[in-house]
């Protein structure tokens, strides 16, 4: 099959790639540019493990072809801290124990992140909602919610 | 250690692990590639029953790209008639697990494996193998599995004399059975079943193998155990374990699913095959269908009491489902079910049967959930028959500290007294209800294990602290490690690296399962950095030219004490580590120990719920869990391991199932269809930490994982129970179910 050359700029930085025409972008991030912050629960959009933005828009890297992302930017967990600043969500993740086997992690923390974006004061019910999609076996998302709040009134305090 | 100068012990410090893990860089098993590396993919079984009668792989050998095909012949055989343990597991039917030997047992059952350049071809190449089946009728469930003309999964098995899938059994008894129900006032007797139910891990298993020219295997995978994935993979290849190279990758949960190995083996020999590393990667549809989960079950319980709740005697017999090899866990079934109470007269009985489903693997608490649903259950209805509320039925009956338990052991200190009062006690149980809503309580226990742990700890030149362990840390361990090696030695906690070894670095270290980790880790953490700092004090001593016993350690600096007291400065980590050369060398200890002491664990929970007479929806209103912890080292990682432990429970009631179809094969092998809870279905999980510190520990720790899933089942079953009044006995509770049986409730007034 031949190849499909692609531009698109990832975590803010030109980037290029080659990929089949069946290759998905979860498969492009993870075996062809070493991001492997997004992670593979289930393939199948079910889980959010692999949750990136798309020209701001929240998806599953799993669902999206790789070809599909010619001209558009994308944000993985790997962009999400400022170097070594944390983002305040990744920083109240830490301090609020958010996480213990920390495989649904980066994608709770992206789709957490697009949520404050269009809505800098959910509810609970809103974060739980928004989340849905997110699976996590190990916290029973106490800790998870929590820290979305939280980090949600920190930054409505802030700005 | 006292209570009042606790810096770091109970304090909720951030991970060490903690910014890898937030910002994506953390590599799990998955994430790591090799130069070289190609990938392997796994032919199954597409039958429920088979005998394999032939394999021929040379059209695959021959596809293009396909570097290395491994089959049950490259596997070493471990026969039948011979038993070989290896921890809780049996390399007889390890090695038929991972490889379908002389049957396939289950839909999924691993047939054959290829190597190839990519995962396409490789799996493209599965199909190219042709395995001759003779297709054998299947047995799914317990009934099929023990008709009397029930295909007969193993011929080798018999049972009281005959062909039988009963594998094994395991009985507890204490006292005159027959005597004590003849005692009671009130007897109740029903039947119950539960489903198997996945772990459900979001991370699939996952490894890379590179077997190197001269022989020698490094393996990254994910699993609780490194040493359990080297012992394994050593035994089913033929390589020395000393030719063994197993590093733990972070695991993306396990809850016990990541105590036995599936791909690691298969890897292997297809990288010492083809020369070349080795990775695979299962899909969630193998998790599915191939790995864990923990047994179905079936159960009879019957309890009889005295008018004032005095129970007389009590016994549960568990038929409990193993998967198409002998191993389920009927010792927690057992052992756990009336482990929370102090009953004259107890008999306990499980089953292990096989059927054409995957084999069973380690569930949080193996059996102990379904040991304590009907007993739970059962309980409840005798509250309610006697008038009595279902707390103090269980304080009535409590066990404490001196009592004999059915499964055997005397109790020491413990706290399921408190967790009852504490629950008594709660608001949880004194607010009020509306109209469809209901509260239930349970009560659970777990055994809690202690077992093989190392640690070494050392002293860098810059006067900070590595700790090396060698178990995975699968909800936070390091953390707790970090807090109680800093308060050993007076430091920030931010001054202590706390590290896993691998096979080749740290000592060996048993699996992370049975609630063992922070306990046995704490024990051996406790001895090394406690040597380290007799090492200190001596190079205190020795610079100071005074005694090493006239030196003291307090607040991170050596001090001198008594008669000397005040009489030098004190020398700081720092400063001493900077002069480790003057008392001859590098600051470091390690500790190698089969720690003991771990003593069970008990946990009391409450649950409100709302049932939607119309939908038959059942949504958890209010949840708190109190449990006995021992010593909180890190109280957020404990309330975690509480919050999660009760939502898998939920789960367990509620919603999870495999739904088998009539071949055999399981119809919902994926997180749309296996429903395990998402954050829109869950209220907060309120945690009450009761810390009664386990005597026998250094710090007081006690298990803390494990319990948390016991009691919900029947405390989720028993609340539905008080809003509608109907009583469940067959789990899950779903919605069509629900509605079923309010439909039947109401044409039956
Ligand atoms: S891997 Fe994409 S949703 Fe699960
Ligand atoms: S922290 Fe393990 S799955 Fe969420």
């Amino acid at each position: 099959m031949a190849k499909l050359h692609i531009s698109t700029t990832i975590n803010g930085e030109p980037t290029e790639y080659l990929c089949a025409p069946d290759e998905t972008m979860l498969d492009v991030l993870r075996n062809g540019l070493g991001l492997t912050g997004s992670k593979e629960g289930c393939g199948s959009g079910d889980c959010g493990a692999c949750s990136i933005t798309m020209d701001g828009r929240l998806v599953c890297a799993c669902l999206v072809l790789a070809a599909e992302a010619e001209g558009s930017e994308i944000e993985t967990i790997e962009g999400m801290a400022d170097g070594e600043a944390l983002h305040p969500l990744q920083q109240k993740f830490l301090e609020m124990a958010a996480l213990q086997c920390g495989i649904c992690t980066p994608g709770m923390l992206v789709a957490a992140k697009s949520l404050l974006e269009q809505n800098p004061n959910p509810t609970e019910t809103e974060v739980r909602y928004w989340l849905a999609g997110n699976l996590c076996r190990c916290t029973g998302y106490d800790k998870i919610i929590r820290a979305v709040m939280d980090t949600a009134a920190d930054m409505r305090g802030a700005a | 250690m006292s209570e009042t100068t606790n810096k770091w012990i109970g304090q909720n410090t951030i991970r060490p692990d903690g910014a890898p893990k937030v910002t994506g860089s953390a590599a799990f098993a998955a994430d790591t590639n090799m130069p070289g590396m190609i990938w392997g993919s796994v032919l199954r079984s597409p039958h429920a029953h088979a005998r394999i009668k032939s394999i021929d792989t040379s059209k695959a050998e021959a596809h293009p790209g396909v570097k290395a095909v491994v089959t049950a012949a490259d596997i070493v055989d471990f026969p039948v008639d011979t038993p070989f343990p290896l921890g809780i597991q049996d390399m007889r039917w390890m090695c038929r697990n991972v490889m379908a030997r002389e049957k396939a047992l289950f839909h999924g059952h691993p047939v054959a494996a290829v190597a190839a350049t990519s995962e396409a071809i490789a799996a493209e190449a599965c199909k190219l193998i042709e395995v001759d089946y003779e297709v054998l009728p299947h047995a799914i469930e317990i009934d099929d599995a023990l008709a009397p003309d029930a295909p007969i999964l193993h011929d080798f098995i018999e049972f009281e004399g005959k062909p039988s899938n009963i594998a094994g059994t395991l009985e507890h008894t204490k006292g005159d059975i027959e005597a004590g129900f003849a005692e009671a006032d009130v007897i109740i007797e029903r039947d119950f079943t539960t489903r198997p139910v996945h772990q459900g891990y979001i991370e699939p298993h996952a490894c890379l193998v590179s077997v190197a020219a001269d022989g020698k295997a490094t393996i990254w995978s994910s699993s609780q155990g490194q040493f359990m994935v080297r012992a394994m993979t050593g035994l089913l290849t033929g390589i020395p374990q000393s030719d063994i190279r197993a590093i733990p990758a972070e695991i993306g949960g396990g809850f016990g699913g990541k105590t036995i190995v599936y791909l690691e083996p298969l890897a292997t020999i297809l990288s010492k095959k083809s020369g070349r590393p080795v990775k695979m990667v299962m899909t969630r549809e193998e998790v599915m269908r191939a790995s864990g989960p923990t047994s179905g079950s079936k159960s009879t319980i019957k309890i009889g009491a005295k008018k004032d709740g005095t129970i007389t005697a009590a016994e549960g017999i568990y038929w409990l489902q193993a998967g198409g090899l002998p191993g389920s866990p009927i010792r927690g079934a057992v052992g756990c079910a009336l482990a929370p109470y102090d009953i004259p007269n107890g008999r306990t009985f499980g089953y292990d049967v096989v059927s054409n489903r995957s084999k069973v693997a380690a569930y949080r608490a193996p059996g102990a959930p379904i040991g304590a649903f009907g007993i739970e259950c059962v309980l409840d209805e005798i509250a309610e028959e006697l008038g009595m509320d279902p707390l103090d039925l269980r304080l009535k009956n409590a066990a404490k500290e001196g009592t004999q338990a059915v499964h055997g052991p005397t109790y020491p200190l413990m706290g399921y007294v408190e967790s009852l009062e504490a629950a008594k006690a709660h608001d949880h149980y004194k607010a009020p209800l509306g109209p469809n809503q209901g509260r239930g309580v349970a009560s659970g226990f777990w055994f809690n294990a202690g077992g093989e742990s190392s640690a070494q700890v050392n002293i860098t030149e810059d006067g900070n602290v590595v700790v090396t362990t060698g178990h995975p840390d699968i909800g936070g361990s390091r953390a707790g490690i970090a807090n109680i090696c800093a308060e050993l030695l007076g430091i920030d906690y931010r001054r202590v690296s706390v590290l896993i070894g691998d096979t080749a670095t740290i000592g060996f270290s048993n699996l992370t399962g049975g609630s063992r980790v922070l306990f046995a880790s704490s024990i051996v953490v406790t001895e090394s950095t406690n040597n380290v700092i007799g090492t200190l004090c001596a190079l205190a001593a020795k610079i100071w030219d005074i005694d090493p016993e006239a030196v003291i350690w307090e607040d991170g600096e050596a001090r001198p004490a008594g008669a000397n007291a005040g009489q030098f400065p004190p020398l700081t980590l720092e400063e001493l580590a900077a002069r480790a050369n003057e008392s001859g060398g590098p600051i470091g200890a390690g500790a190698q120990i089969n720690t003991t002491g771990a003593e069970g664990g008990f946990g009391t929970h409450i649950c409100d719920v709302e049932v939607d007479p119309e939908l038959g929806t059942v949504q958890v209103l209010r949840y708190t869990v109190l449990q006995d912890v021992g010593r909180a080292v890190h109280p957020s990682y404990v309330e975690g391991q509480m919050q999660g432990g009760a939502v898998q429970a939920i789960g367990w009631a509620l919603n999870e199932e495999y739904i088998y179809n009539k071949n055999g094969h399981v119809d919902n092998p994926g997180f749309l269809d296996y429903r395990m809870p998402v954050a829109s279905d869950m209220p907060m999980i309120d945690t009450h930490i009761i810390e009664i510190p386990n005597p026998k520990h250094p710090q007081g720790v006690r298990g803390v994982g494990e319990v948390p899933l016991v009691p919900g089942l029947a405390a989720v079953r028993n609340a539905i129970h008080d809003a509608v009044g109907v009583r469940f006995n067959d789990l899950p509770m779903s919605p069509p179910v629900v509605l079923d049986a309010l439909d039947m409730a109401e044409a039956a007034e």
